[in-house]
């Protein structure tokens, strides 16, 4: 059975495609058969993030309303033979997505798969929903400002309550912190939350930190995750994510202001 | 927990009485002015909107009525529907009141279970408490999960909280609250109007705190008694902040 992980956040524009694109390339690259699928009907944006977008033939929804199968639906990605993409639906919305539908497809890709990632749209309407329903791990995605921490809290109350976990009365929802676009020199500077004022609110178990970089916009623009990119920060940030979620054991980086004194007098990132 | 799984191989009766007893909020009004009655209304209901929203309410007017203060209870149903609560009965109405309710098909109560504050100050005659409001009041709610931003939950009796209250959040009891956590949404003790009822937090960051409707906001907290450990509780219609 596939472990199904939903990348969340309630906010939008914090980094969960990005995050998704991140954590399913770092664990096929680790050896597990992973596959990511894009719930952001109408939205469609995991296939360039993944640079996959000229490759779509079939979607998410072709396949559940059984107009594809899902080996015609699922590309694989080119930077590695174990992960494979479902794209989602441009033309359509999200009330194209059926709880059943993606419940089945779920299923069907549990049988041989390792690792689901489930990229959920930003906002707690049917995609989010749907998204997180079927999850066993949660990856809520904060950034370090009040408005996102306020909306992860309220995932956080949708993933304890109507999850199908929640609701069959099983084990709850792993949920793990990411805090995405972090900068430790505005922290100090008081302009940002630190890690310590989100976990203060949130109380959650934090699974990394993910500092503001410019190699994630140049990573999504050229369709590579950022993941790939193991000189910049971020992609060793979300390779030490990976590898805590796998359980190996990794101290926190990126947290604290180590740029040297040379680096301050000159200001470079 | 789902009723479908008990599927019965022979035919049940399609129907069947039986008896329960409700705990519903009593509005009990004390003036015949529209106006004013709105507007105290639609404060209280301000301070808890969803647990206001279609909450079902028995109209009490015998006060008005010992002062022989007529009322038209067609407007104040009116005024109460307005504001989104569901009037299902009157009591301590005169006949043409009474009269008034059953032609806008809302049932009359009598008024001997009534156990509101009003009946407080006048000296007790021996007629015993209703059992009813003792099993209500026992009960504890203990939860032990976070509560967050966007969840509610209201408690018939006691309410305990051994985590933390995000902002956004709204918790209600009958009883006392205990949040041994940080307390950062809103908690609402003695909602049916139970004034001994106290709040206890280990942090209070509160947005907003309430015992049997007298309340304040986050605003008003004085700074001194902002994240430490507190208890709240009423002493004469004023809320009492005290550290512990």
């Amino acid at each position: 059975m596939a472990r199904i992980i939903v990348v969340t956040s309630g906010k939008g524009g914090v980094g969960k495609t990005t995050t998704s694109a991140a954590i399913a390339m770092g664990l096929a690259k680790k050896g597990h058969k992973t596959a990511v699928i894009d719930f952001d009907v109408g939205l469609r944006n995991l296939d360039l993030i993944m640079g996959c977008e000229r490759r779509v033939v079939y979607d998410f929804i072709n396949v559940i309303n059984g107009e594809a199968s899902l080996n015609q639906a699922l590309i694989k990605d080119k930077n590695c033979n174990l992960l494979y993409i479902l794209a989602a639906s441009q033309t359509r919305d999200k009330d194209a997505l059926s709880q059943e539908g993606v419940g089945k497809v779920l299923d069907d890709l549990s049988k041989d798969f390792k690792y689901i990632i489930c990229d959920s749209p930003a906002g707690i309407e049917r995609g989010a929903h749907l998204a997180m329903y079927f999850a066993d791990d949660a990856f809520v995605v904060t950034n370090p400002e009040v408005s996102s921490v306020r909306d992860s809290d309220r995932m956080l109350g949708i993933l304890s309550s109507k999850s199908r976990r929640a609701e069959q009365n099983k084990e709850p929802i792993k949920e793990y912190l990411l805090l995405t676009r972090y900068s430790p020199e505005r922290v100090k500077l008081g302009e940002m939350l630190s890690v310590d004022d989100v976990q203060e609110i949130l109380s959650l178990h934090l699974l990394g930190v993910i500092p503001e970089s410019k190699s994630v916009l140049n990573a999504s623009n050229s369709g590579i995750p950022v993941i790939l990119d193991e000189k910049s920060d971020a992609g060793q940030a979300y390779a030490d994510i990976v590898a805590r979620y796998l359980g190996e054991n990794k101290p926190h980086r990126f947290i604290d202001d180590k740029k040297g004194f040379f680096g301050k007098l000159f200001g470079g990132k | 927990m789902s009723k479908d799984a008990q599927k019965t191989p022979y035919n049940p009766p399609a129907l069947e009485f039986k008896s329960s007893t409700f705990s519903v909020p009593v509005l009990v009004i004390a003036s015949n002015d529209l106006i004013i009655i709105e507007q105290q209304l639609q404060a209280k209901v301000l301070l808890a909107p969803e647990f206001f929203k279609n909450s079902p309410l028995v109209l009490d007017v015998q006060e008005l009525n010992k002062q022989s203060v007529d009322v038209d209870i067609v407007a104040v149903i009116e005024v109460i529907r307005k504001l989104g609560l569901l009037p299902i009965g009157i009591r301590g109405g005169n006949a043409q009141q009474n009269e008034q309710a059953i032609t806008l098909g809302i049932p009359l109560h009598s008024i001997h279970t009534s156990s509101t504050t009003i009946d407080a100050k006048k000296p007790k005659t021996p007629t015993p408490e209703p059992e009813t409001k003792d099993l209500l009041q026992t009960g504890t709610t203990v939860i032990t999960h976070p509560i967050r931003s966007g969840q509610r939950v209201y408690a018939a009796g006691d309410l305990v909280i051994i985590a933390q209250v995000s902002a956004g959040t709204e918790i209600l009891a009958e009883g006392n609250i205990h949040v041994y956590g940080t307390l950062r949404g809103r908690a609402l003790a003695g909602v049916q109007g139970n004034t001994e009822a106290r709040i206890f937090c280990s942090d209070l960051q509160a947005e907003l705190i309430s015992i049997a409707g007298n309340y304040k906001i986050s605003e008003d907290l004085n700074q001194n008694i902002r994240n430490t450990p507190v208890q709240i509780y009423l002493d004469k219609q004023t809320l009492v902040i005290k550290e512990i």
